[in-house]
């Protein structure tokens, strides 16, 4: 069992208020979680990069900074690890392909400016399917992240490195992004917490483009206040994106501290009838899960309401048109001429060939599949078939979830169909894979917030329950979310197995 | 039944410039097939009259002032290029050579 | 080699139909979607940024001042402004195009259905105006290693971002049937026109000799009574005379193909200026496929009427109002005006009058001696090295009785040479009116002495007959004396 007096077994909130309040400093809590990371990480690898001296330069700074009383941010001093989707000036950006070996930003994301005003160090960048592109980080093209509970298993995708390294306690909090349940499945898999904020809530700017109108950042913990506090600290309008809402954040954290007060009374919390429905329902393991936790939140004065979202069961197609017609177009810039990869600049080969060489030597089989399947569902004759026919269907699963959030305060189902799976279960069948976004993919396509917040076990690994919210009400999902957390006497992501250090 | 032939995937390999090769060619084909038919589900919905989404939150008119921000220094530009020459990124020629 | 008919049989026999496809960069501060400046001529890769080398990661964000400049030229040219529009991506890989997309706009452009009006040999042409749309340049590729920086035979290219990025607007024309012999000057006036238009809208430079406004130009040819042809598109059109001629060439080379009874190709062919000819594109193209798909790092774009009507009311004259304010300032006939207009003269005029000159004296040097210089050389008029300021002082010389027109001419060749100013050109060159009357006076004496005869008539009244002692004196003053002069001194010693 993990000794409570261990700093990497503190949250967030805690170890931020023990700098603050100078208990601790930034330097000894930085400090241990890369010494927890140098410890546990050639198990589990969730780094693909560690920055030990840069995190530490940013934790003295940061102490400095609260002992001459300048630093007000709430997080100020504690470490964060960061995906490898997300831009980091100076610091290798791969999105874990090889396509972006090596490769060094001149620039910072814009979370990443705020996490850096933020003070808090940065411990590295984290493992996850190449280009954000998978369901169980079997697709970096580095090395398979395992899953801290069963390092037999994965730990889920495309964020599971980050995922991976918050359940492993080599960081407390981490950034995902999220375009079709990168943040809140991982989150799911590994038992801690995960969210997807409303889109265009929290800046894409700096983010390695997937799927340009779904891809979300939003952060990773082992609890909703933690959660919160970091969303607080990367979210709002960022004028370097177009897609940015300019509108006040939603007050997340006041909400997570009113969840964690159990109290529901007078919240209705909608149940998808659709979602039960179909062949691909959940495994039972989860299902009971997820509903002794649905009977957890009735306890807590919740009432349930069941709603009916028709078009659910055109959600999963909808962004199989959607989202790899985007990335196709965006993945094009990688060509070999500005950066990255280049192969077969032998004196003999063409630019195409170059070109087509450096792609197909620098890109893994999944990135390569989407980007033909977009390619097809773009080309002539088929984008108003295809795409522009997904960007309709979206609009019906985003009127029947807004017609659903007229009746209910935050809708809930489990995060995923299953549990961790076993590393190459699902690798053979790409719709297999697909299926693990089936519940998380709606609140993508109608662009509400989505969080994952551990619920139980199922046959020992962890399941997760998702509360999804209207557009712009990320507030009730931390809430709701809160409450489920006030029920479990241990935060199940402290029951983690302890793993065997070096 | 396969909606998408192993010549077609071939061209959009070519058109995504990918130089795949056979095998990928053979396991792709067959994997689209699968994807492509869920996707006729969608063929059925009835999107008449239905403006398209493109992002969750509609947002219109997000202009920029024509204000000059300042450029990555010449250095850091080209840091990142594969190949560089006389301050340029050099790529090989261009065109094939003509037959 | 080439067979071509000749123009004159080819009209005869063809209907040619026009197409026009205009591209203006804009001269904003910024570049379309980043904060870059624009300046032409930096250093290479100085003015890119994450967002313009398309680093992983950027993100485009519209320039309110280029949207607008292109809803301006949509007004100017008598379109409709979209109520809803939006940019798409256009999906093509190129070296010189960093995303490999270009952010462009394809079903709902900025500015639709408008005309421009030309008037060529006095009748009335309306060119009608498809689209105007918004979009963004590519960078510079130098080719090395092949004959004089050409994409053919080169062994390696060297790619330039500072141009990538910068706002360019496309102004497509329907097709334009009717034209008959005059395609070539049709085009040149709509170019023309256009390009008046724009610059006079003060949003961009347009200068062809500086890429800032490209041509491209389609044609097609028909026999009479039947349906339009095939169309090719001739790329790399950079001067007015250019339009004129591609247009002239592929009428020439079109109809001898179809007379050969040979198919026409929809092709892509780059027109060169030297030679006047237009030759095929890359043949090994492949059928192109631009996946056009709206562009989702974008927000779509609902201009208001209420600022639409607001750009309207801040157009500046159109250049058409301006060239009659300035045909009635000047009292031009209608014809004069057109070989104005013809000669790309409107602004020098304005400007050399502005500078003091009087207009038929700025429409006379401009028309005249400096239009046959441009001829001589094939230049445009205003290529020429001389200003309309340095037009004005040269006339304010010949005012002042400084210079005849015969001194004038030779120290416009000075200017031309670069020799300086006509005041300096004069000076050096010593060419100066010989105003010392002493001096005429001892000529026109030595003409009287040589020539009795012709001073016995002009004494008998008979004045024409001055031209001959004029022209002795002349003669022997080597041209730098005032004949105006001379013959006052003339008639005053023989009457
Ligand atoms: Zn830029």
């Amino acid at each position: 069992m993990a000794q409570p007096s261990r700093i990497i077994d503190k949250t967030a909130a805690e170890l931020a208020a023990d700098i603050r309040e100078g208990r601790l400093t930034s330097v000894e809590v930085t400090t241990a979680f890369l010494d927890r990371i140098e410890a546990v990480d050639a198990t589990v690898k969730a780094f693909l990069h560690v920055d030990r001296e840069g995190a530490l330069a940013a934790a003295r700074e940061a102490d400095a900074a609260i002992a001459a009383d300048e630093e007000a941010s709430p997080l100020a001093g504690v470490p964060v690890a960061v995906k490898d989707v997300v831009v980091t000036k100076g610091l290798p950006t791969t999105a874990a392909s090889k396509i972006l070996e090596g490769w060094i930003p001149p620039y910072d994301a814009t979370i990443v400016e705020r996490i850096k005003a933020a003070r808090m160090p940065i411990l590295g960048k984290t493992n996850m399917d190449e280009f954000a592109m998978g369901s169980s980080t079997e697709y970096s093209a580095y090395f398979k992240t395992r899953n801290p509970w069963d390092t037999g298993r994965i730990p889920g995708g495309s964020g599971g490195g980050s995922a991976a390294a918050v359940a492993a306690k080599m960081a407390p909090l981490a950034i995902g992004t999220d375009t079709g349940g990168s943040i809140r499945q991982p989150g799911a898999v590994t038992g801690t917490f995960g969210a997807k904020p409303t889109y265009g809530s929290n800046s894409r700017y700096g983010l390695i483009a997937f799927s340009s109108s779904l891809d979300t950042p939003g952060p990773v913990s082992r609890n909703a206040l933690d959660a919160a506090l970091l969303h607080e600290v990367i979210s709002g309008h960022d004028p370097r994106d177009s897609t940015s809402i300019d509108a006040p954040v939603p007050p997340v954290a006041e909400a997570a501290r009113l969840g964690a007060s159990g109290d529901l009374t007078g919240v209705k919390l909608g149940v998808v009838k659709e979602f039960a429905e179909g062949a691909e329902a959940a495994e039972p393991g989860v299902i009971a899960a997820y509903e002794a936790g649905v009977e957890q939140l009735v306890k807590l004065g919740a009432e349930i309401v069941e709603v009916s979202c028709p078009s659910f069961t055109y959600a999963l197609p909808t962004y199989y048109l959607i989202a790899p017609s985007e990335a196709s177009s965006n993945l094009a810039r990688y060509d070999g001429v500005r950066y990255g990869l280049r192969t077969g600049d032998d004196g003999k080969h063409s630019l195409e060939e170059v070109m087509s060489l450096t792609r197909e030597a620098g890109f893994g089989p999944e990135v390569k599949r989407r980007i033909i399947l977009g390619t097809y569902a773009l080309s002539a004759g088929y984008v108003d078939a295809f795409y522009g026919k997904a960007q309709k269907v979206r609009t019906l699963i985003k009127r029947d979830f807004e017609a659903a959030f007229e009746q209910v305060d935050a809708i809930i189902s489990p995060t995923t169909p299953f549990v961790a799976f076993k590393f190459g279960e699902r690798t053979g069948d790409p719709y297999q894979m697909y299926l693990a976004d089936l519940y998380t993919i709606p609140s993508n396509l109608y662009g509400g917030p989505g969080v994952s917040v551990p619920v139980g076990l199922a046959d020992g690994m962890p399941v997760g329950l998702q509360v999804c919210g209207p557009v712009m009400g990320d507030d009730i999902a931390y809430r709701v979310a809160a409450a489920l957390e006030s029920t479990q006497d241990t935060p199940l992501a402290d029951t983690a197995p302890e793993l065997e250090g070096n | 039944m396969s909606t998408i032939s192993r010549e077609e995937v071939a061209h959009l390999a070519r058109l995504a410039r990918l130089e795949v090769t056979d095998d990928e060619l053979d396991a792709f084909a067959g994997q689209l097939d699968v994807i492509l038919e869920s996707m006729k589900a969608l063929a059925e919905v009835d999107t008449d009259d239905v403006q398209p989404t493109s992002h969750a939150v509609p947002l219109v008119n997000v202009f920029r002032e024509d204000l000059p921000q300042p450029s990555l220094s010449r250095e850091a530009a080209l840091a990142g290029g594969p190949d560089t020459a006389e301050d340029r990124f050099r790529v090989p020629r261009i065109l094939d050579e003509e037959a | 080699m080439t067979k071509l008919n000749s123009y004159e049989q080819a009209v005869a026999d063809y209907e040619p139909v026009l197409g026009l496809e205009t591209h203006i960069e804009l001269d904003t501060n910024t570049k379309m979607f980043c904060g870059c400046p624009t300046a032409f001529g930096a250093e290479p890769n100085t003015q890119v940024c994450p967002v313009c080398l398309a680093l992983p990661g950027a993100l485009p964000v519209a320039n309110k001042a280029a949207i607008e400049a292109t809803i301006k030229i949509g007004l100017a040219l008598n379109c409709r402004i979209a109520e809803w529009t939006r940019f798409a991506r256009k999906n093509y890989f190129y070296p010189d195009m960093p995303k490999n997309f270009q952010t462009s706009q394809y079903e709902e452009p900025l500015c639709e259905e408008g005309y421009v009006d030309v008037v060529v040999e006095g009748e009335t042409y309306r060119v009608e105006i498809e689209r105007v749309h918004l979009e963004e340049d590519t960078g510079k590729t130098l080719h090395v290693g092949g004959a004089t920086g050409r994409i053919h035979g080169a062994t390696e290219s060297l790619v330039d971002y500072n141009r990538a990025g910068i706002p360019l607007v496309e102004i497509v024309t329907k097709p334009v049937p009717g034209t008959g012999a005059l395609a070539p000057e049709v085009a040149r006036a709509y170019t023309a026109e256009l390009r008046d238009i724009v610059r006079s809208l003060g949003v961009s430079d347009v200068r062809m000799e500086q890429g800032s406004l490209r041509c491209d130009v389609n044609l097609s040819l028909n026999l009479p009574g039947e349906a339009w042809g095939t169309r090719t598109e001739t790329k790399n059109v950079n001067s007015l005379r250019s339009v004129e001629r591609a247009v002239r060439y592929e009428v020439r080379r079109q109809s001898a193909l179809l007379d050969a009874g040979e198919r026409i190709f929809q092709e892509t062919r780059h027109f060169h200026e030297a030679t006047g000819e237009t030759s095929p594109g890359r043949s090994k193209e492949e059928a192109t496929d631009y996946r056009y798909f709206p562009e989702p790092d974008l927000a779509v774009m609902e201009p208001s009427r209420e600022w639409v009507e607001e750009l309207r009311t801040s157009l500046p004259e159109p250049p058409r109002k301006r060239r009659e304010r300035l045909q009635e300032a000047w009292s031009l006939a209608d014809k004069e005006m057109q070989s104005v207009v013809n000669a790309d003269a409107v602004d020098l005029i304005e400007t050399t009058v502005a500078a003091g000159a009087a207009p038929a004296a700025a429409v006379k040097w401009w028309l005249g001696e400096l239009s046959r210089r441009a001829n001589e050389t094939g230049d445009e008029l205003g290529a020429l090295a001389i200003t309309p300021a340095q037009v004005a002082e040269l006339q304010g010389m010949v005012d002042d009785g400084r210079l005849n027109d015969k001194l004038a001419r030779q120290v416009i060749d000075g200017v031309l040479a670069g020799e300086g100013s006509p005041a300096e050109v004069a000076a050096k060159r010593g060419l100066e009116v010989v105003s010392d009357t002493g001096a005429l006076e001892t000529a026109v004496d030595e003409a009287i002495a040589a020539n009795p005869a012709v001073a016995e008539k002009i004494r008998g009244g008979t004045h024409a007959a001055a031209g001959v002692l004029i022209g002795a004196v002349m003669k022997a003053t080597k041209g730098q004396a005032d004949a105006g002069t001379v013959r006052k001194i003339i008639l005053d010693k023989l009457s």
